[in-house]
């Protein structure tokens, strides 16, 4: 005949506790009659029935809690009227689908507007770039043209992660790897060719004056020492057959710079005097170990940056390494991937070169520059034998880090490098 | 003033209201009375009366700002009510302060420092005309908003019952207020709890420019308590005994009864509304009267008194020229006195000092540098 | 720790004052007899008698401002006004007196009171019933308002309420009324007013919030942690005086900030917090300031448009989202 339902007896209330029935099972229900007290979360309360009939189920027991709605009893004509089973989900207010007509559809997202830097409609010369406030605080500190950051944000507008990047990018010496690819816009080249002895003027990219300001500004401003030491490669070799063999179905193929990348990150963990920056006249350790690898790509070269590189195995640090290589040379690079960097390293192997000096990507304090792996005669366990070898020079910021500091970091890796089961241990 | 000022108490003021007043009656009060007594009466309405005019001449030099609002015409309202007082008793009043802050204690001194807004003033300069206050004499404000006193002086009412106490607290207003919803309120919460207090209405006739008959549904205002079962009583406003006996007469009922009572006082204010109102809404009938002698509190005091034989010349001059030269030294103090510091600015915000409180100047940033 | 709801925290802390100090008295309507529209004062009448739970005519105005004066002679009167809305009422005692007294008169004579007052929507109240005003009072200098949003701080606030010298308007909410937190056995804390609380560190964004809207931000808080973003929540707790340090010591932090705000959003309370950022964290701000607040609409009684009306835990998160977006943090 009827469902009673917990009703709602405060306007706070949300469930309520059955206190008592005043009605048993079987027994005769006017209208007024008390059925049942039910405790609020103010007061416990009388409730009433609506109507005349036997209230034939008690869906629910004193002592019990439930919401606002739920089926708590039955009034049947007849005490041995059949009580059907409550539905499954209470009778609550419908609040959480409200079923309002949607708002006429949103007008279409309007047009970006132009990349900062781009330059506005008018005639009047470049627009401000937009920046957030934080963006232009750190662009100042970190001596970086704010001009010459793209931004990521809404609206191109330039925020803190661009700026850290293009901090970093600089400081690597990487171009500006998101730059407008300048390949359309060709070299003003044609005009000037009258007198072939003439030098021309090409433009310069942003990505160039970056490089240009940061690179003098890291030879002048920070006192690079150089150390160098020459590995014996063959167990090195040993070690990356054996490995890939391992990782042949995965299809993950670890290259020699991976090693020598994961073995500088594992050297580091135990050299964190070297994990240092100079920044500002601040001296700042860092507690994460974060290095980046030099890419060439059609531009130039950029640096992405293997976050969390000592926790990362082998596989992930050749994986992500391809990743980031592949997103480099389609400009997909964020500039998230390129910042934070701890240590660099820089391999011009591939080239033939024997070993170089490179320039530190600052604020990092060191460098680790690869060469070449090439037959060598060298002394072998006493006897001139012909053995694979690899150069290896570590250019170091000497406000940062001291001589002695950076050679035993570098005897270190040397030796994890010559016996690479240490890379993983 | 408290001490020669004991009412005699006991004289029923219910039928002393209206313009015709029986001038033998008015002799026969004044034979009963203590030269004395009735010669500190005279000098505190002729204080009051020289204390205003010195305000409205300093207003009209600029020594004093705002808005200003004078007693100029309520004198024997005003010392009639404070000598129906006690030390002990509160005092909660409108906007048209300054007579009833010297009645109830404050020196003149200090009220025309408030005036001039020195340092030295009853609220340290941080009130002016319309906010007397001294704790020390219970004259608890002086208040701007009309109806504003009337649920504050039904609070400090029901303090005095929380801790049942001995004093009653009066509440003095004008007509207007009568009108408003605090005043029903207050009369409705004051008559329900039974607490001790005396609404009194000053009856000028006039709420700024808007008479009574304009504003009021029922112009009779003391019948205006009837609605909460408030005894009301009705004096005339013009005559110093007739209003001390009718205070006094509801102050010690409320106090030994401990129930409201209202009380209505008529008068004329003898200029504008405040200082810089001109009057212009009044007939020439209504400034007239106004002015007429006839209803010129001080003058009928100091006729009925020359007449008893109380007041000689010789009095008169001698209470004017003491009169005078108190309201000079008044005025004196205030003008040597110092403005407040700038530097005091943030000290009364909070009397709990609290974390994060402003103390910003208007041109400081919000943060500092 | 005990676990007891909001209402229970004010109506044990409310007793325990009025046991300890019998200057402390509570008046309002139906706080008596009926003990309360929302049950604070349950059992108040029974234990403290008529003279210390004084039921009051329907007169707003009448009854705060016989609780401003019965406060200057030294009673610690702590007023019940059923909802914030029938503060309206009583305005002109509250701004023109309370507020004013003291400095007014030269620091004579403190004012302590408190006017404890539920706000809050969503409880299908209607357009007169429903409203958030207390921006109107934290406006006014003199006065103290204070909005606390747990069980804790309700009953170490309301401790401080009761005994500062100054009016305090405490604001409670009728949707924080029955949520339960942990409270100290025993717990006797007197908080301090004027100071705003982080009650949960983050990295990559500032929630601001007070009364419901702080719990709100705190389960916002909770979500987006399972997606690894990192919120950090300031309650402000107080809301004069307003702790501008607090939150802009956290912006400072994260660079970016939503403010949630029960209120409606034009000259809101949201407002002065996000002009205080501009001013405090100018240079650190990575992202604009974002503000969820209540849609500028009297407030309807049918469910599901109060519903949309209202903030949600919803539509916080996606103004974090989107402020994180923004600064190249992409999310869910």
């Amino acid at each position: 005949m009827s469902e009673i339902y917990m009703p709602r007896l405060s306007d706070t209330m949300e469930e309520g506790v059955i206190s008592s029935w005043a009605k048993n099972v079987g027994d005769k229900v006017a209208s007024g009659d008390v059925l049942v007290e039910i405790e609020t979360d103010k007061a416990v309360m009388e409730y009433e029935a609506y109507e005349d009939g036997y209230l034939v189920k008690q869906f629910v027991s004193a002592g019990d809690t439930v919401p606002i709605g739920a089926v708590i009893g039955f009034i049947g004509e007849t005490p041995d009227a059949e009580a059907p089973e409550p539905g499954g989900a209470p009778a609550a207010p419908a609040a959480s689908e409200p079923e309002a007509a949607p708002a006429e559809e949103k007008a279409a997202e309007p047009a970006p507007a132009p990349a900062a830097g781009e330059g506005a409609a008018g005639a009047e010369g470049p627009a401000r770039p937009r920046t957030s406030p934080l963006a232009r605080r750190l662009a100042k500190e970190y001596g970086l043209d704010i001009d010459a950051i793209e931004g990521s944000g809404p609206k191109g507008r330039i925020v803190r992660a661009d700026v850290e990047a293009a901090r970093d990018r600089a400081a690597s010496g990487a171009p500006e790897a998101a730059a407008a690819a300048p390949a359309a816009a060709a070299p003003a080249a044609q005009a000037g060719s009258e007198d072939p002895r003439a030098s021309e003027e090409l433009k310069v990219s942003q990505m160039r004056k970056t490089i240009a300001r940061r690179m003098a500004e890291s030879k002048q401003e920070a006192p690079h020492f150089y150390l160098r030491r020459t590995i014996d490669a063959e167990p090195l070799k040993a070690f990356r057959a054996q490995i890939n063999e391992q990782l042949a179905d995965t299809g993950v193929k670890v290259s020699f710079n991976d090693l020598i990348v994961k073995a500088a990150a594992t050297t580091l963990s135990a050299h964190p005097e070297v994990n240092r920056s100079w920044e500002d006249g601040r001296l700042l350790q860092h507690h994460r170990v974060n290095v980046g690898v030099a890419v060439a790509i059609d531009e130039g070269l950029v640096v992405p940056v293997l976050h969390g590189t000592d926790k990362a195995t082998l596989s992930d640090i050749s994986t992500r390494t391809r990743e980031l290589a592949g997103k480099a040379r389609d400009g997909k690079l964020k500039p998230q991937d390129m910042s934070g960097g701890t240590f660099s390293v820089s391999n011009l192997g591939m080239f033939g070169i024997d070993s170089f000096s490179a320039v530190i990507n600052t604020p990092e304090s060191a460098i680790l520059a690869v060469g070449a792996m090439k037959p060598t005669p060298v002394v072998h366990e006493g006897e001139v034998a012909v053995r694979n070898t690899i150069a290896l020079e570590l250019s170091v910021d000497h406000r940062a880090v001291d001589g002695a500091v950076g050679a035993a970091f570098l005897k270190d890796l040397a030796e994890v490098l010559e016996s690479p089961m240490r890379i993983i241990l | 003033m408290a001490d020669t000022a004991k009412p005699k108490g006991g004289g029923t003021a219910r039928n002393s209201g209206g313009r015709r007043r029986n001038r033998s009656g008015a002799a026969q009060k004044i034979a009963d009375e203590q030269p004395k007594v009735l010669l500190d009466y005279y000098r505190q309405m002729l204080l009051v009366r020289r204390f205003e005019e010195r305000t409205a001449q300093a207003y009209t030099q600029a020594r004093i700002g705002g808005y200003c609002h004078l007693n100029l015409g309520e004198e024997a309202t005003v010392v009639g009510l404070m000598t129906a007082l006690k030390d002990e008793d509160y005092l909660f009043t409108n906007y048209r302060d300054h007579g009833y802050a010297i009645g109830k204690g404050m020196s003149p001194r200090r009220v025309m420092a408030e005036l001039y807004g020195r340092s030295t003033g009853v609220s340290k300069g941080w009130g002016g005309s319309m906010h007397m206050y001294d704790t020390e004499v219970r004259m608890l404000g002086g208040y701007g908003i009309v109806g504003g006193q009337l649920p504050l002086a039904t609070g400090a009412a029901l303090a005095v019952s929380y801790r049942g106490g001995d004093e009653v607290v009066m509440c003095q207003m004008g007509d207007g207020t009568t009108n408003i919803g605090a005043w029903h309120e207050s009369l409705n919460i004051a008559a329900l709890w039974n607490l001790p207090i005396v609404f009194v209405v000053i009856n000028n006739f006039t709420g700024m420019g808007t008479t009574v008959d304009m504003s009021s549904a029922e112009p009779e205002l003391h019948k205006r308590g009837s609605a909460f079962r408030i005894e009301g009583v009705k004096v005339d406003g013009r005559n110093v005994l007739e209003v001390r006996d009718a205070a006094a007469d509801l102050v010690e009922r409320a106090r030994s009864e401990q129930r409201p009572f209202l009380l209505e006082a008529t008068s004329y204010r003898m200029k504008g509304h405040s200082v810089v109102d001109p009057a212009k809404y009044r007939t020439e009938e209504q400034a007239a009267e106004a002015k007429d002698e006839q209803n010129d509190p001080v003058a009928i005091f100091a006729k009925q008194l020359s007449d008893a034989g109380v007041l000689t010349d010789e009095l008169r001059e001698e209470i004017a020229a003491s009169v005078k030269e108190e309201v000079a030294d008044a005025a004196d103090f205030a003008e040597n006195s110092p403005h407040p510091d700038v530097s005091t600015l943030f000290d009364y915000t909070y009397a709990t000092p609290v974390a994060n409180e402003s103390r910003r100047m208007p041109a400081d940033p919000v943060f500092a540098e | 720790m005990s676990v007891i709801t909001y209402r229970q925290a004010l109506r044990d802390t409310l007793r325990a004052e009025m046991l300890r100090d019998e200057n402390v008295f509570v008046m309002g309507e139906e706080i008596g007899v009926f003990e309360g529209s929302y049950k604070i004062t349950e059992g108040l009448l029974k234990e403290f008698g008529e003279k210390r739970v004084r039921d009051t005519p329907i007169a707003e105005e009448g009854f705060v401002g016989a609780a401003v004066g019965s406060a200057m002679l030294g009673l610690r009167p702590v007023v019940e006004l059923m909802t914030i809305n029938f503060s309206l009422i009583a305005i002109d005692q509250i701004v023109n007196h309370a507020a004013k007294v003291y400095g007014m008169f030269g620091g004579q004579t403190p004012v302590p009171m408190v006017i404890r007052t539920p706000g809050g929507g969503g409880q299908q109240l209607g357009a007169t019933h429903s409203q958030n005003i207390e921006l109107y009072y934290s406006f006014v200098p003199g006065l103290k308002v204070l909005a606390p949003s747990t069980p804790a701080d309700a009953a170490s606030m309301f401790r401080a309420a009761v005994r500062d010298d100054d009016p305090v308007l405490f604001l409670e909410n009728l949707g924080l009324y029955n949520t339960k937190g942990e409270v100290p056995e025993g717990d006797e804390s007197v908080a301090e007013i004027g100071r705003a609380k982080v009650t949960r560190e983050g990295t990559d964004i500032t929630l601001i919030g007070y009364s419901r809207m702080a719990m709100v931000a705190g389960q916002v808080a909770e979500r987006l942690a399972e997606q690894g973003i990192s919120v950090e929540v300031v309650d402000l707790r107080s809301l004069r005086p307003l702790d501008r340090e607090t939150v802009v010591e956290s912006v400072r932090k994260t660079s970016c900030a939503v403010i949630c705000e029960d209120d409606w959003l034009t000259y809101g309370i949201g407002a002065e917090i996000a002009a205080s950022i501009q001013e405090g964290a100018f240079d650190y701000l990575d992202a604009p300031v974002r503000r969820v607040a209540m849609a500028e609409v009297p407030m309807p009684y049918a469910k599901p448009l109060e519903t949309a009306a209202l903030p949600s835990v919803e539509s916080i998160t996606t103004a974090v989202k989107e402020t994180l977006d923004a600064v190249g943090r992409r999310v869910g």
